[in-house]
């Protein structure tokens, strides 16, 4: 029994541009449980972490990274974007039981 | 020599009613209190800074949806009292805990929430320092950032904040300090690896980096007592809530600051 995936947090700057590139920013709330701690009983509380994180724009991959047990829990992950133009961003987070939670922006460059 | 015991008289029963309508001032130990932002390190207070970071905003997030969503037998919601809370919970978490006249207490933030659930709503009380509660008080607490903290002590709260203050003096552990060991005598030098800060509560409810989300001011009053090895009373109880309404009085005049990060 995995925990839920909380609500996913995304930011984009207000302003883009073409040719520029900005910082996506994301926050998701997750208990990113390791695997090596024990409950009061002293069995080990099943390791229970978000294992991968996808970002696409227009279908194509433009960023991904596995996350491991030493994360901290609600992990923030931010990366950097060239804007090649007005683009949907795809966001996806992946638990180690397969649940995935999606996120979705709009990239508009004035 | 006739006059004078007459006037001595009038001037101590003068000064008898004084005393009963108002006690003297309380003993002030830090006339100039700091907030604990101030012994943090800049790694924390860069994430504090940034609402966006910030992991407590998710807490934000969660108290701002209960907030609007009816719970309960009465199907009433915060919002349907209260509105907007951004308005209505302007200075609430500055002036809390407070006297509550029809209970004869004193009640945190928190045990006022769950009163509103309880009396109005219908609603089961949230379990101290759960989840949910932590989201409500989080969320309430946000709309006074940056409002000084005012508690009032004065006429019947005052043996409440009495009752606090003398558990905050009071020493207990097998190590046997009292709160002002570490917070008065000792603030600004390292306890280990950490530095010691005023124990103000301004901060609360804080994301706390060790327990990794949002805790109430009383759940960390408990690792306190237990950090001094003594035995925690329950949170939620009297001396706690007590002691909370003097944490309070002691961090006046500085600015509310929840959702702190704190390591």
């Amino acid at each position: 029994m995995s925990a839920p995936i909380g609500q996913p947090r995304v930011r984009l700057p207000q302003q883009v541009k073409v040719g520029e590139t900005i910082e996506v920013r994301t926050l998701i709330s997750h208990i990113m449980e390791t695997g090596q701690r024990r409950n009061q009983e002293g069995a080990i509380v099943p390791r229970d972490i978000i294992r991968n994180f996808v970002c696409t724009m227009d279908g194509a991959v433009v960023f991904s990274m596995d996350l491991a047990p030493a994360i901290s829990a609600n992990p923030y992950i931010a990366f950097p974007l060239k804007v090649t133009g007005p683009a949907t961003l795809e966001m996806v987070w992946t638990n180690d039981a397969g649940e995935q939670r999606k996120a979705s922006a709009q990239l508009r460059p004035s | 020599m006739r006059v004078a015991p007459q006037l001595l008289a009038l001037t101590l029963l003068a000064a008898g009613v004084a005393l009963a309508a108002d006690p003297p001032a309380p003993n002030r130990p830090i006339p100039n209190p700091q907030s604990g932002r101030h012994f943090a390190t800049e790694a924390t207070l860069s994430i504090q800074d940034d609402d966006f970071q910030n992991p407590a905003f998710l807490w934000v997030e969660e108290g701002e949806q209960a907030w609007a969503h009816p719970a309960g037998a009465a199907n009433t919601a915060c919002a349907t009292c209260h509105q907007d809370a951004a308005q209505t919970m302007r200075g609430v978490r500055a002036r809390y805990p407070a006297f509550d006249p029809r209970l004869g207490r004193v009640v945190t933030l928190e045990q006022r929430i769950n009163q509103c659930r309880t009396e109005h709503m219908g609603a089961p009380a949230l379990p101290i320092d759960s989840r949910p509660l932590n989201a409500m008080a989080t969320y309430v607490g946000l709309q006074s950032r940056g409002m000084p903290v005012q508690v009032d002590i004065s006429g019947p709260a005052r043996p409440f904040f009495d009752a606090g203050e003398r558990f905050y003096n009071t020493r207990r552990g097998q190590l046997d300090m009292r709160c002002g060991s570490c917070h008065e005598d000792n603030y600004g030098r390292s306890l280990r690896a950490d530095l010691l800060s005023q124990g103000m509560s301004n901060g609360f409810p804080t994301y706390r980096l060790k327990e990794q989300r949002v805790i109430s001011l009383q759940f960390r009053l408990q690792g306190c007592v237990n950090d001094v090895r003594g035995q925690a009373p329950p949170m939620g109880g009297e001396e706690f809530t007590n002691l909370e309404f003097y944490l309070a009085w002691r961090a006046e005049g500085l600015p509310v600051e929840a959702p702190s990060v704190r390591r």
